[in-house]
C-alpha cells in the first residue's frame, strides 16, 4: 500500500474520527482551548491597546516589542510556562493568550493611530470629549484594523494550538506528536492535513466576517482593511 | 513533572559556561535556518514580484496563495513536506521559505508599484527603457520597502525555526533547548533560548539595516 | 464679542507664537487674522475654543473667560471649520452635519429636519445626504465641513482657510454665498487666512499679524488699505494697493456726473453744443423715459440729422450703484469713450463716471 493510500485509509477507518481519542474530540478540544485563549488575549490586548493608542504613551515600546516578539518561538512561551506552572491547561492558556496578545495590541494601536490627524482635531474642534474621540471616531475608524488584529490573532493562536500536544496537552497536535514518536506516519500526515484545515477555515470564515463588519464609509480601498503586516509567528 | 519555579535558581551560570559549544552550536544551526530560508524565499520572491508588477492582475491570486501557505501551523507543514523530502533538513528549510514568501512578495510589489508616477515618467522621458529604468530607478527607490519585507521575514523566521527541534534536535537551533529543559523541568537552556532568538534576531535586523544603509544612501540623511 | 486680554502664548519649545495681544472681536462681526506663516494667526483663532490655552492673558466671549468654561461645552457653542476639514470617514454626510446636534442630545427627527435645512442653505442637494465624504468632491466637503459647524447654529464662528484646499472657481463661489449667509446669519467670526485678497473680500475688520502674532494693524479692510501704519502693512497688501480699494468703494458712495446727454429726436446741433459744452467728442442717448441707449460720436453725425437715427452705439459695460469702483474703472478702460456709464436697476441712465472722479478715491 502506498503511503498516500495509507492516509486515506486512516481518514477512512471510523476508529480513528470517533471516541475521546478521535479525530472529532481532538477538534473540540482543539477549538476550546483556542476559544478560551482567545477570550484572554481580547480581554487583555483590546484595552491596552486603545489605552496607548489614544494617548500615545508607550507607541515605541509596543511596536519593538511586537517586532521583536516575533523572533520569539512560541514552542518556547509554552515550554517554560509549564517548566514554571507544571502540567495543567493554565499554564497552556497563559501561553496562548499571549502569544495572542500582539496582532491585537499592535493593530489597535495602528488602527487608532492612523486616524487623520484633522479628523481628531475637528472633532475635538467641535466639542467632543477624549472619550468620545475615542468611542465616536477612532474605534469606527480604526475598526477595521483593529478586527483585522484579532483575526490574525485567532487565527495565530488556532495554530499554536497544535503545540501544546508537546507538552502533554490534547487538540489536534496529538497526532502529530504521538504519530512521530511511535513512527506512525500515515497518522501524522492525516494530523497535520487536518491541523492545516482547520487554520484555512477558520482564516476564511473570519475574513467573511471582517469583510461584513467593515462600515461602508471606509471600504473605499482594500488597504484599509489589511493588517499593516501579518504580525508575530505562525505557531 | 512537578512545579519547579523556586526548586533552581532562574539562571544556572554553572551550565551555560559548561555548555558553551552547545550553545554557540545551536546558534550557528538556527541562523543557517533563518538565513538559507530568507535568501530562498527572496530568489523566488523576486521573479515573482516582478511578474505581478507587469501583470497586475496575477498579483491578487498570487498574494492569495501566498496568504495560505502562510496560514498553515508550522508543525504541521513541517510533517506535511516529510514524505516529499524525507526526515532530514529539507521539510524545514522548504517550509521556512514558503513562509517568507507572503511578506516579501507584497513588500517587493508594494515598493515597486509605490514609486511615484512622476519619477518613473521623468525616467520615461529621458529616454530610459523598461529593463534599465526597473534596475536604475525603480529599484533603488523601492529598496527601503523591500529591506523593511526582507527585515520582518528574518525576524519571524527566527521565531519559527525552533519548532524544527521537534524533527530532531539537529534541527530547530535553539528549539532542542527548549524541549529538554522542558523534559528536565530545568530553565537556564530555556530561557538561553529565548534570548538567543531575540539576539540573533536583533543582529540579523542590524545587518539588514546596514545593507540598506548601504545600498540607499539618500535615506541616511536627517530621517 | 470676543476679547483677547493682554494674551501670550509660548510653547514649550521656546518659541514665542503670541505676545501680549489685545484684541477685540466685535459681534456680528467677521474679523480676519491674516499674516505669514509664523505670525501666530491659527494659535490665536485656536485659543479661542480652547484647542490651545494660552500661557497668560485671558480670552473672554461676552465677558466671561473661556477658561472656566468645560472645553467640550464651551466648543459645542463655537463653530469650527478647518481647511482640511476633517470629516468623520465612517459617517454620512448627514451624520457628519447632525454630530453635535447628536451630542447635544436633540431628537432624531429634529436632527433630520437641521441637517434637510443646513443642506438647503450650504447649497449640497438632498441626495448628498447618504454618501460618505470620500465620494464627495473638495468643495461639496467644504459644504459639509461648514455646515457641521453651523449645525447647533452657534454664535460664534471659527474659520481657519476654510476655503484653501479647492480651487479658484470654486473658492470664489464659496466666498461669495458664505458673504450672502454671514449677511442674513450675523454670526461673530474669526476667519484665518494667509491670502490678502480673501481677507479684504471677506473681513469687516482685518488684524494684519507680523512674526510673533504682533498685530501691525487692525482696521477695517478701506482704512488699512488707505492708511497702512507701517511698511510692513503697506507691502503685505502689495502694489496694487490703490486697486483693491477701489474694489471695496461702491459706486453709489461717488457723485456721479450728469454728462453729454442728448434725447434720440435731438438735431446735431443740439449734440454738437452739449458736447462742446462738457468737452466731449461723443453724446449719451437717453430715450424720453429715461432709458440709456448708447452713445454717438460726433464725427458719426451728419449735419442736419437726428441723433436716433445716426449710429447708437451700446456701451459694452455698465455699473450699478451696487457696483465697485474698480468695476467702474474696467468699464472706463473698456469703453472708447473713457467714462463708465451708471444705470438703475431697470437701465434707466444715472449719470457718468470719469477717471477723475476715481482717481481722487485711489489717493
Amino acid at each position: 500500500m502506498d503511503f498516500v493510500q495509507q492516509v486515506a485509509a486512516w481518514f477512512a477507518d471510523p476508529a480513528n474520527w470517533t471516541g475521546p481519542s478521535g479525530a472529532l474530540a481532538r477538534i473540540g478540544e482543539h477549538l476550546w482551548y483556542a476559544f478560551l485563549a482567545v477570550l484572554g488575549s481580547v480581554a487583555i490586548a483590546l484595552p491596552l491597546g486603545l489605552w496607548v493608542g489614544h494617548s500615545g504613551r508607550g507607541t515605541a515600546v509596543a511596536v519593538n516589542l511586537a517586532n521583536f516578539g516575533r523572533a520569539v518561538p512560541s514552542i518556547g512561551i509554552l515550554t517554560i510556562a509549564f517548566t514554571a506552572l507544571g502540567f495543567g491547561f493554565l499554564p497552556g492558556w497563559i501561553a496562548l493568550t499571549a502569544l495572542g496578545l500582539v496582532p491585537i495590541v499592535t493593530n489597535t494601536i495602528v488602527g487608532i493611530q492612523t486616524v487623520d490627524r484633522d479628523v481628531r482635531e475637528a472633532a475635538e474642534g467641535i466639542g467632543l470629549t477624549g472619550r468620545q474621540v475615542l468611542t465616536e471616531v477612532e474605534i469606527p475608524v480604526a475598526l477595521p484594523l483593529i478586527m483585522a488584529g484579532i483575526r490574525t490573532s485567532i487565527v495565530q493562536i488556532v495554530s499554536t494550538v497544535t503545540l501544546v500536544a508537546v507538552v502533554a496537552l490534547g487538540g489536534l497536535g496529538r497526532f502529530l506528536v504521538d504519530g512521530l514518536r511511535t513512527q506512525q506516519y500515515p497518522e501524522v500526515v492525516a494530523g497535520a492535513l487536518l491541523v492545516a484545515l482547520l487554520a484555512l477555515l477558520t482564516e476564511t470564515a473570519l475574513g467573511a466576517v471582517q469583510r461584513a463588519a467593515t462600515p461602508r464609509g471606509l471600504r473605499r480601498d482594500r488597504s484599509a482593511g489589511v493588517a499593516p503586516g501579518p504580525p508575530a509567528v505562525t505557531g | 513533572m512537578s512545579a519547579a519555579l523556586g526548586a533552581q535558581p532562574l539562571v544556572d551560570v554553572d551550565w551555560i559556561t559548561r555548555n558553551l559549544d552547545d550553545i554557540w552550536a545551536a546558534t550557528a544551526v538556527h541562523a543557517r535556518f533563518t538565513v538559507i530560508p530568507v535568501l530562498a524565499g527572496l530568489a523566488i520572491a523576486f521573479p515573482l514580484s516582478l511578474v505581478a508588477v507587469r501583470y497586475p492582475r496575477l498579483y491578487g491570486p498570487l498574494l492569495g496563495v501566498a496568504g495560505l501557505l502562510y496560514t498553515i501551523p508550522s508543525f504541521a507543514l513541517f510533517v506535511l513536506l516529510l514524505p516529499f523530502f524525507g526526515l532530514n533538513d529539507l521539510p524545514v528549510l522548504v517550509a521556512l521559505t514558503i513562509y517568507t514568501l507572503l511578506i516579501l512578495i507584497r513588500n517587493t510589489v508594494e515598493g515597486l508599484v509605490g514609486v511615484s508616477r512622476d519619477v518613473v515618467e521623468s525616467a520615461d522621458a529621458m529616454g530610459y527603457r523598461p529593463a534599465a529604468r526597473l534596475l536604475r530607478v525603480e529599484l533603488p527607490i523601492a529598496t527601503p520597502v523591500i529591506v523593511a519585507g526582507l527585515r520582518i521575514a528574518t525576524v519571524s523566521t527566527v521565531g519559527l525555526v525552533a519548532v524544527g527541534a521537534l524533527l530532531g534536535f539537529e534541527r530547530g537551533g535553539y528549539g532542542a533547548f527548549f524541549l529538554d529543559g522542558y523534559a528536565r523541568d530545568f530553565f537556564t537552556p530555556q530561557l538561553v533560548g529565548i534570548v538567543g532568538c531575540v539576539a540573533l534576531a536583533v543582529v540579523l535586523d542590524l545587518v539588514l539595516v546596514a545593507v540598506q544603509r548601504g545600498l540607499t544612501p539618500w535615506t541616511r540623511v536627517a530621517r | 464679542m470676543i476679547t483677547f486680554d493682554a494674551v501670550s502664548k509660548r510653547f514649550p519649545d521656546g518659541t514665542s507664537a503670541v505676545s501680549d495681544l489685545t484684541l477685540e472681536v466685535p459681534g456680528g462681526e467677521v474679523v480676519v487674522l491674516v499674516g505669514p506663516s509664523g505670525s501666530g494667526k491659527t494659535t490665536i483663532m485656536r485659543m479661542v475654543n480652547r484647542m490651545i490655552p494660552p500661557t497668560s492673558g485671558r480670552v473672554l466671549i461676552d465677558g466671561q473667560d473661556v477658561a472656566n468654561r468645560d472645553p467640550a461645552q464651551l466648543r459645542r457653542g463655537i463653530g469650527y471649520v478647518i481647511q482640511q476639514i476633517g470629516l468623520f470617514p465612517h459617517r454620512t454626510v448627514a451624520d457628519n452635519i447632525g454630530t453635535v446636534a447628536r451630542l447635544e442630545g436633540w431628537d432624531r427627527p429634529r436632527i433630520a429636519a437641521r441637517v434637510a435645512q443646513l443642506m438647503d442653505v450650504i447649497g449640497l442637494p438632498a441626495p448628498l445626504a447618504d454618501r460618505y465624504p470620500h465620494q464627495l468632491s473638495g468643495g461639496q466637503r467644504q459644504r459639509v465641513g461648514v455646515a457641521r459647524a453651523l449645525a447647533v447654529d452657534p454664535p460664534i464662528m471659527l474659520m481657519d482657510e476654510p476655503f484653501g484646499a479647492v480651487d479658484p472657481i470654486v473658492r470664489t463661489r464659496l466666498q461669495d454665498e458664505f458673504l450672502r449667509l454671514q449677511a442674513e446669519v450675523r454670526k461673530t467670526i474669526v476667519f484665518v487666512t494667509h491670502d490678502i485678497d480673501e481677507a479684504i473680500k471677506m473681513g469687516d475688520r482685518i488684524a494684519i499679524l507680523s512674526n510673533g502674532g504682533k498685530v501691525e494693524q487692525y482696521a477695517p479692510p478701506r482704512e488699512l488699505l488707505s492708511d497702512p501704519a507701517n511698511d510692513f502693512v503697506a507691502e503685505f497688501l502689495g502694489e496694487e494697493r490703490g486697486l483693491k480699494r477701489l474694489a471695496l468703494i461702491p459706486v453709489s458712495e461717488v457723485a456721479a456726473e450728469p454728462g453729454p446727454v442728448v434725447r434720440p429726436d435731438d438735431h446735431a446741433r443740439r449734440a454738437e453744443q452739449v458736447a462742446g459744452a462738457h468737452g466731449t467728442d461723443w453724446v449719451v442717448v437717453v430715450a424720453g423715459d429715461g432709458r440709456l441707449q448708447g452713445w454717438v460720436s460726433l464725427h458719426e453725425l451728419e449735419p442736419g440729422q437726428v441723433v436716433g437715427d445716426a449710429r447708437v452705439r451700446p456701451f459694452a459695460l455698465s455699473v450699478r450703484a451696487s457696483d465697485s469702483l474698480r468695476a467702474a474703472l474696467n468699464a472706463m478702460v473698456t469703453s472708447r469713450t473713457g467714462v463708465a456709464v451708471r444705470v438703475s436697476g431697470e437701465d434707466r441712465y444715472e449719470g457718468i463716471l470719469t477717471q477723475e472722479i476715481v482717481s481722487k478715491e485711489i489717493r
